[in-house]
């Protein structure tokens, strides 16, 4: 049975076809890559999954329930773990109080005006922490830690919820190459232990077969192309894509 | 039916003058993001300045022309020292110093105007060519008006030609979009800001010296005008000139008309306009959305439990505050308890612009609903002293909750500016409702209750109030709540994607916020007797700015300690010169150049020194 | 946090320099004033030059009681809430025994409500709304000038003479506005039923859409126009008045427009014929008034304004009323200023007793052009005890308290 199940997905932008009749489907700890050349559609594919924006027409049904159209904190709420291409974590607070965050409101612990956070769930949070390798960071500030931390605290953040489906959307972006298998590595045994499916984006290509089960390919807002690593390779339609940009790796 | 094309032509002379403010305005804000209080002032030095140059010269059209262009020459430079001697030190610091280092200006310049041309308003003479008149439809239309109208029209066109006919205006429109790309071209940022600021100076400078045929040169043009300013460039879209030209003939039209339909409501009619395009608009008619740069790149410090230290000086503080009355005579139990209005005032604000993000230029709005909701149940119902004081919260909450769901739409400068014409809107209902408020009289007669009575019992009485809202309002930011809130200001799309509910997080920072800041209003009117529309005013709002900022965002205790500053140092000034605004407008200035991250912010540094944060 | 209060505390002491004008002699008789000197220093400046001429000749005949008289000011902001504090920073700690001014209506007021709470004496000189003495009257408060309903009704008397009979009014959106309007037309139309006001126009104070405002008052089509606009909001309404004819054979009878705060800032455009309420100034050739004028000259190298006139006024009346008390105990005071009288560059005067308004008449004139300056011309001095209702009005206005 799966995750997520993606049906008919269109989007149009005046009268542009971003995305066209998507449909696809993720089971739970598999690692779905979504690529394709720039403007093929997988941010907004994305972002309809993700509820930033509304589809045209299609259906988004997690767990058997329909979020078709719903706005980002419900769709949340429903189990949807996230990542951003840019990072976004709380600055202005500890690495540890940005996971208890996602914990407290996880719990629907949020409204309360008086018992002061500091405390609470920390042992759940450093052990969340400890999943991801920032234990050692926890009583630090956000604002200090490196770029690929943030990855890792975000990731952190996003468990909290405990999501059984987890969008990453270009986890990599802005990652020295060594560091990026590290994250998507760590992303795999964390979905296989468990039990998260994993959507993802990614430019980089070594990435993308190195952890991914399965693999889409969008051009023009249309899915051209789904199957595991080396039937990708293989489908020429992807290749003459990628051989006509160039582009097979790297990325930024 | 045949005054309509008059009052429509008299409505796009006022639309013009509108415009000339408006667009230097916009255009500063567009390239340096600063919101410059201080423009109204550039504009009123323009008419003085015009004043002065113009009676010297012959009266004919052509020298008139030579007199302007000597007078926006002279406010641009005026406008370069402002950049370089001022604002350039303040880039740095977070967005609303630069307001505040403006509104230092403002208090400078009111000051030193009144010093270099006297008291009396300064009409220019006007020749005969200046009275002479066109028919209309069987109307006698001026003919300078006829002038203002066609000078609108051609400094757009002027304005346009500039930005998109030369490298200049390339880079300035380049830098409106996008400021941190021009500064990674290389391009000399210095240069460019210093001479924005030039070129929108020298457009205030111009609009005042073409008022003067109309009106004087006046000591209270700044404010009027800045806050019509500003409503033009909000409705129009900040940074965009097709959109302040725009919006310019909206409020210059409807103007014209609303006085000839509604003549009560031209105050408010303003405002209005402006509420109404922001719920449709949130970014004005032509603005975009306001890039949330800041975001990723400056995050504020992380927010900790005061240490050790701190808390045996406030326990210290807090003792010597009770003891007080046995020490200082009654004038200054006055002061005190004001200085308890002021932490609660101060503390509110900060609730909602530090942890909430979200900053109120109309702060004292909550102040005055709360102040009127005590004094009209006295006057109603009789209500006593306790009464009104938890009413005054409650009725405060409420607006806030109504007021709230317009407001979390917006962000940045657009959400204060509505909060600034709400505040307007409230305070004109004051102002001019007098058979309910009272109008400008007030509602006398609100003294304390009997056993409350001495002033020893009601500043212990205000002091409990203080430090309670204070430590509740710090109780709730270190609760979930609080992180929540703060989560949500630092970024609000990781809120969401964990199932925080960002609005109505805000909405209830926004009602907290105005309750507690209506129990201050309360509290204040009792001690003082009555209830003013003064205690609405933008100077009053901008106050409760000044001693957040001065204290420092970032800390808790950053806005008591700024209200304490600013109370005391505005008693000492107010009472020693008469030059109280020149001095007071200077130690702001100084020190938001000296301690851009405020009081409080800095000595955290000082403590912090040599750890990590 | 208090140890900065503390410091702050200790410092406000050094640091205030109380008092502009420090008596010789021992025990003065000492007099705390509060008015709006940095927000409305056109009429404040010179109202102060001249407190500070009357007390000195005060002084120079040897004081009050014996004792010199001692001046210590302070400004309000224009905020009667700040006016509020000080009155308690003048009584509490500069022990002051008189405490007097404001300009603004919301000021004296204010100043009124903490005379009353405190059992202190307030002598308000300039504010001009009803309510001080009347419906807001208290035992402690005196007011000097002539009041708005005195103004209105003075010029009302000679709108009742003028033919016109279609109105029209224009008037700043606010109390005094309000009450000027409503007082002018209530007595007009008691003195001429067969009046009517047309069309009424209410712009905002201080940002008057001038243009607009002629344009539809001339609209209406009126025979008068009632006016109380004033400052810069006049300056421009006059300018587009004259520009687009609305001034022409019409009459325009308007609140102090006679006052050179106000009339010469017009310049060479000042209105010709305008029925208004003022003050002449230096054309005024009474004994008295030649005598203050030069004085004030001599002293400060200017003419005597409108606001000169109060101020000097006003320390004369609270020497009187002082002198009649014989004392400076406040309840004293109150009895001493009730019906206390004094003379004025204008004329003598008296606070009555019956509800503690200054008699202090009204000037009453038309504008004209004198070498390209607006002046008053035919004018004449009214006594302000002919310009206030009959007792029995007054008693049922006053707070049954306010005895």
């Amino acid at each position: 049975m799966s995750v997520l199940v993606v049906q008919g997905l269109s989007k149009s932008f005046g009268g542009v076809q971003a995305v066209g009749d998507v449909s696809f489907a993720v089971a739970p700890g598999e690692m779905l890559a979504m690529i394709g050349p720039n403007g093929a559609g997988k941010s907004t594919c994305f972002n309809m999954v993700g509820g930033q924006l509304r589809p045209d027409a299609g259906s988004v049904v997690l767990d058997g329930r329909s979020i078709t159209g719903l706005g980002p904190r419900a769709i949340a709420r429903q189990g949807v773990g996230r990542t951003f291409q840019i990072t976004a974590t709380f600055g202005s607070m500890t690495v540890r109080e940005n996971v208890q965050m996602a914990l407290l409101s996880h719990r629907r612990e949020i409204w309360q005006f008086w018992r002061p956070v500091a405390g609470r769930y920390a042992g759940e949070a450093d052990a969340l922490l400890a999943q991801v390798g920032l234990e050692a960071q926890a009583e630090r500030a956000t604002g200090v830690l490196a770029y690929g931390d943030l990855k890792r605290l975000e990731l952190a953040i996003a468990l909290g919820n405990e999501p059984r489906l987890l969008l990453m959307d270009e986890p990599t972006a802005g990652m020295a190459p060594a560091e990026r298998v590290g994250l998507m590595q760590l992303t795999r045994r964390l979905a296989t232990e468990r039990g998260v499916a994993v959507l993802f984006t990614e430019h980089d290509m070594d990435v993308v077969f190195d952890v991914s089960d399965r693999i889409l390919v969008l051009n023009r807002g249309v899915l051209i192309a789904e199957g595991d690593g080396a039937s990708i390779r293989a489908n020429p339609a992807v290749r003459e894509i990628y051989l006509g940009t160039g582009a097979t790796s790297g990325g930024h | 039916m045949d005054s309509i094309i008059p009052q429509l032509l008299t409505g796009l002379a006022g639309a013009s003058s509108l415009f000339l403010v408006a667009s230097g305005l916009t255009i500063i804000f567009g390239v340096t993001r600063i919101v410059n209080f201080s423009h109204g002032s550039l504009m009123m030095l323009g008419a003085y300045i015009g004043w002065s140059i113009l009676t010297r010269l012959p009266r004919d059209p052509e020298w008139f022309i030579l007199g302007l262009v000597l007078t926006v020459l002279a406010i641009a430079l005026i406008g370069v020292v402002l950049e370089v001697v001022v604002l350039r030190r303040v880039y740095r610091a977070p967005e609303l110093f630069q307001l505040l280092a403006t509104f230092g200006v403002v208090l400078v310049l009111q000051d030193v105007t009144l010093w270099i041309w006297g008291a009396v308003e300064l009409p220019l003479p006007r020749p005969r060519w200046m009275r002479g008149f066109v028919e209309i439809m069987g109307n006698r239309f001026p003919f300078y008006d006829l002038i203002l109208i066609f000078v609108g029209p051609v400094v757009l066109g002027l304005l346009w030609l500039l930005m998109n006919r030369t490298r200049w205006g390339t880079l300035v429109r380049a830098a409106t979009l996008d400021r941190e790309m021009v500064a990674a071209l290389g391009v000399n940022q210095r240069t460019l800001f210093t001479s924005v600021f030039a070129l929108g100076a020298g457009l205030a400078g111009l609009g005042g010296a073409l008022s003067l045929p109309n009106s004087s040169a006046n000591l209270n043009i700044d404010l009027s005008i800045i806050t019509d300013a500003f409503v033009v460039v909000v409705v129009g879209g900040l940074g965009s000139l097709t959109g302040a030209f725009l919006a310019s003939l909206l409020i210059g039209i409807l103007q014209a008309f609303g006085i000839v339909l509604v003549p009560k409501i031209t105050l408010v009619l303003v405002f209005l306009v402006m509420a109404v395009v922001l719920v449709f608009r949130p970014n004005g008619l032509m603005g975009r959305p306001q890039a949330e740069a800041r975001e990723a790149t400056v995050a504020a410090p992380v927010i900790r439990a005061a240490p050790r230290e701190l808390r045996i000086l406030g326990l210290v503080a807090l003792a010597l505050a009770v003891a007080a009355p046995l020490v200082v005579g009654d004038y200054y139990l006055t002061v005190l308890t004001d200085a308890c209005v002021a932490i609660i005032f101060a503390t509110s604000l900060h609730f909602m612009m530090g942890p909430g993000g979200m900053a109120s230029f109309g702060h004292a709005a909550w102040f005055g609903i709360g102040a009127y909701a005590a004094g009209l149940l006295m006057q109603w119902i009789g209500a006593p002293m306790p009464v009104g004081m938890l009413a005054a919260p409650v009725a405060a909450g409420i607006v806030a909750a109504l007021f709230g769901w317009f407001v979390v739409r917006l962000s940045g400068v657009y959400l204060s500016m509505l909060t600034l014409a709400f505040a307007q809107i409230v305070w004109a209902i004051s102002f001019q409702w007098v058979e309910v408020t009272g109008g400008d009289n007030g509602l006398l007669g609100l003294w304390p209750s009997e056993w409350a009575r001495d002033p020893t019992i009601f500043y212990w009485i205000a002091l409990v109030l203080a430090v309670g809202v204070a430590l509740l309002l710090r109780r709730a930011l270190f609760a979930p709540y609080g992180y929540a809130l703060r989560a949500a200001r630092d970024s609000a799309t990781r809120a969401q994607s964990i199932g925080l509910d960002v609005k109505r997080l805000r909405i209830v920072a926004l009602v907290i916020a105005g309750a507690a800041c209506g129990l201050s209003g309360a509290i204040f009117s009792y001690s003082k007797g009555g209830i003013f529309p003064t205690y609405i005013s933008i100077p009053h709002s901008v106050e409760a700015l000044l001693m957040v900022l001065l204290g420092g965002l970032q800390t808790v205790a950053g806005p008591i300690i700024g209200a304490l500053v600013y109370t005391g140092l505005a008693d000492i000034l107010v009472r020693s010169t008469d030059l109280w605004r020149l001095v007071l407008g200077s130690v702001i200035v100084l020190l938001v150049v000296a301690f851009p991250e405020g009081i409080a912010g800095a000595a955290r540094r000082l403590w912090l020194r040599g750890r990590e944060a | 946090m208090p140890l900065s209060r503390r410091l702050v505390l200790g410092a406000s002491g050094a640091f205030a320099m109380p008092g502009l004008l420090r008596a010789q002699g021992s025990n003065p008789i000492r007099i705390g004033e509060i008015n709006s000197y940095t927000s409305q220093p056109a009429f404040t400046l010179p109202y102060r030059n001249a407190m500070q001429l009357a007390v000195e000749q005060i002084n120079a005949r040897g004081g009050v009681l014996g004792r010199p008289l001692e001046l210590i000011t302070r400004d309000d902001a224009g905020r009667p809430q700040d006016a509020v504090r000080l009155a308690g920073e003048l009584y509490n700690d500069q022990k002051v025994d008189v405490l007097a001014g404001a300009f603004l209506s919301n000021v004296g007021l204010a100043l009124s409500e903490y005379a009353l709470q405190n059992k202190r004496i307030y002598i308000g000189g300039e504010p001009l709304t009803d309510a001080m003495v009347w419906d807001r009257g208290n035992r402690y408060t005196f007011r000097l000038r002539p009041s708005t309903y005195m103004q209105a009704s003075i010029l009302a008397e000679e709108a009742a003479k003028l033919p016109a009979k279609r109105w029209v009014t224009v008037s700043p959106n606010y109390e005094y506005g309000q009450s000027a309007v409503k007082w002018f037309k209530q007595i007009l139309s008691s003195k001429r039923p067969d009046v009517q006001f047309v069309a009424e126009q209410w712009p905002a104070l201080g940002r008057v859409d001038a243009g607009a405002t002629v344009q539809a008052l001339e609209q209406a089509r009126p025979e008068a126009i009632f006016n109380v606009l004033f400052g810069p909001d006049l300056t421009n309404f006059v300018r587009q008045g004259n520009t687009r004819g609305l001034f022409e054979r019409r009459s325009v009878v308007s609140m102090l427009t006679g006052e050179p705060e106000y009339l010469d800032p017009l310049g060479d455009e000042a209105p010709e014929g305008w029925i208004v309420t003022g003050y002449p100034g230096e054309a005024i050739d009474t004994p008295a008034h030649k005598a203050y004028a030069a004085a004030y000259r001599q002293k400060f190298n200017a003419k005597p304004m409108c606001g000169s006139l109060v101020g000097y006024s006003l320390i004369n009346s609270i020497a009187a009323g002082v002198a009649k008390a014989g004392s400076t105990e406040a309840e004293k005071m109150v009895e001493g200023f009730r019906g206390a009288s004094f003379e004025t560059p204008a004329g003598p005067a008296l606070y009555r007793a019956i509800d503690h308004q200054g008699t202090l008449g009204v000037y009453v004139g038309k504008t004209a052009l004198r070498r390209n300056e607006g002046v008053m011309v035919d004018w004449r001095y009214v006594d302000g005890k002919d310009l206030l209702p009959a007792d029995d009005v007054v008693r049922g206005m006053r707070p049954a308290s306010a005895t």
